[in-house]
């Protein structure tokens, strides 16, 4: 599902942000991708979301080579690749519900199909009850979920994460790790950024540790 | 499908293509840019309002002109001709000469006005009816006016047939009043022109002023459109509202560019009937059935567009999520 070919990434500042890194997630995987910051950990995601390419090497996604993607086709990939962030980049003068539709209506998807969709995605989450609400009124933690529920409502193959945990309690942390094993359960590809090893290495899923650019250790597909 | 993966890309990505779907977009979009200009009342309404007096003042003049230019077709006796006939020719012989003008193509009437009936009014309006009396015969000659068509009314096809009408033997004296109507047409076409440059000058106004409404909208609502990249928005789509606002701007500002327009030729009305009145005329503005507001309707909401392009293309690109 996602694979990478020796891939580094230079930013313009000259600052390196991955050098030379290869390796490959099988359709239904998951993993983890830990590291300290700096590791390298956001640019291999943004290389997968197309927020980043890369200067060198080649980046496979959903049997795509990503370098060979015209600009006008990196929206219709977006949508095969959910993104949950950090700072949850939540639109906060719309409500949850048009927060969580934004993906379908963009897809140009029909009135009800969406009222349907984003009334799973919440349930998925778990707030059914606050669609109406704005993002402002929640806590960090159900800020989050809306952010989780936007990324899964266009049921994309791939879900990747940025520190979805980084500002969250450990409790919140562990009830939002265990949400995306549920995702997983039902087939997404899903490959989250973390610093929390703690947390993580309980999961028991594959951890992948970065070190200035490059892979330091890999446990390797594990169920 | 089959072409990406010929290419060599993997396979291709679905597309929308449903047309329904793809109206009822657009006509949720177009609202929805009414809707948020409408949610800050009184910034739309002074930006429609600077778009309104731009297109107004060019459209309103062009008006002006245009009524001036049929004027210079329709001012009674405006480009006619005066035959002197000679004097020897008795009544019956004048009204056969008449006849045999009014028969020419490029003749729309002839009229003619018999050596009494000259006497007549000449007694009436120059106020020497008694030097007359001690005249013991009538010495004016009677007079045909000729009033080319319509085609033939400018000043040198009005020429040529004077010319043409100098040929008749019982013709003694041909009059062309042309001076007017050559400085009138002179007048029009300076104006026109100066109307022309007018126009375009304020058109790249709207189109400017469009242009930064929009590139001010574009940067207030950076994190939105970011967002929008985010979740696979196509820049067609994240486009479609800036248009659509910038086609609502150039629609109002039309609006307001016809409201003055009558309002102004309204207040112009009185004093140009006034001032045809002392020309003995019956001239009075035409507003309303002029093509002009068609053009403005249609021009004000592509000049909005246009605007609006400008400002997309140029800052849309610069915002990519990070």
């Amino acid at each position: 599902m996602i694979r990478f070919d020796n891939v580094a990434k230079r930013y313009p500042t000259g600052r390196e942000g991955l050098a030379g890194v290869s390796l490959e997630l099988k359709a239904g995987e998951m993993a983890f991708i830990t590291g300290h910051s700096g590791a390298g950990k956001s640019t291999l995601l943004k290389l997968i979301g197309l927020l980043e390419r890369a200067t060198r090497g080649q980046v496979w996604v959903n049997e795509r080579n990503l370098n060979k993607l015209r600009a006008r086709d990196v929206p219709y990939h977006r949508r095969e690749v959910g993104m949950i962030f950090q700072d949850h980049r939540l639109l906060h003068d719309r409500t949850v519900f048009d927060n969580i539709a934004l993906p379908l209506v963009v897809a140009g998807m029909g009135h009800q199909e969406i009222q349907r969709r984003v009334r799973a995605a919440l349930d998925k989450v778990g707030l059914l009850g606050k669609e109406r609400s704005f993002p402002i009124t929640l806590s960090g933690g159900e800020q989050q979920r809306v952010g989780i529920a936007r990324a899964l409502v266009s049921k994309p193959p791939v879900l990747l994460a940025d520190e979805p945990t980084g500002n969250l309690d450990p409790d919140l942390s562990r009830e939002i790790m265990e949400l995306f094993v549920q995702f997983n359960q039902v087939g997404v590809t899903m490959l989250i950024a973390t610093h929390d090893v703690a947390l993580v290495e309980r999961l028991g899923k594959r951890i992948i540790q970065l070190r200035e650019g490059r892979i330091l250790h890999d446990t390797g597909a594990a169920a | 499908m089959s072409r990406a993966r010929r290419r060599g890309r993997g396979p291709g990505f679905r597309r929308n293509r449903n047309p329904l779907t793809w109206l009822l977009r657009h006509a949720q979009m177009s609202l929805s840019a009414l809707g948020r200009l409408a949610g800050s009342p009184l910034s739309t309404a002074m930006t429609a309002a600077v778009i309104g007096i731009a297109i107004a003042l060019p459209s309103g003049l062009y008006l002006l002109i245009d009524n001036v230019r049929q004027l210079t077709g329709n001012w009674d006796g405006g480009s006619s001709i005066s035959l002197f006939l000679q004097q020897s020719l008795d009544e019956k012989q004048a009204r056969a000469v008449r006849d045999l003008i009014a028969q020419r193509r490029d003749v729309a009437e002839a009229r003619l006005i018999t050596r009494k009936q000259a006497l007549e009014e000449f007694r009436r309006r120059s106020g020497f009816g008694e030097a007359l009396d001690l005249l013991d015969h009538n010495p004016l000659p009677a007079v045909v006016l000729v009033r080319p068509t319509r085609v033939n009314s400018s000043a040198r096809a009005t020429e040529r047939l004077a010319e043409t009408l100098k040929q008749y033997r019982e013709i003694d004296l041909v009059r062309v009043d042309l001076q007017w109507v050559r400085r009138l047409e002179a007048i029009t076409h300076t104006l026109e022109r100066g109307v022309m440059i007018l126009a375009g000058l304020l058109s790249a106004a709207v189109l400017l002023i469009v242009g930064n409404t929009i590139r001010l909208e574009i940067q207030g609502r950076h994190h939105e459109i970011e967002v929008i990249k985010l979740v696979g928005g196509t820049d067609a789509f994240i486009r479609r509202p800036f248009l659509y606002e910038g086609v609502w701007y150039g629609l109002l500002g039309a609006l307001i560019a016809i409201g003055l327009v009558i309002g102004g030729l309204g207040l112009m009305q009185g004093p140009v009937q006034r001032l045809a009145g002392l020309y003995q005329s019956a001239f009075s503005l035409d507003i309303l059935t002029s093509g002009t507001f068609l053009a403005v309707l249609a021009g004000g909401p592509m000049l909005g567009l246009g605007g609006a392009w400008l400002a997309v293309g140029r800052h849309l690109a610069r915002i990519q999520p990070e």
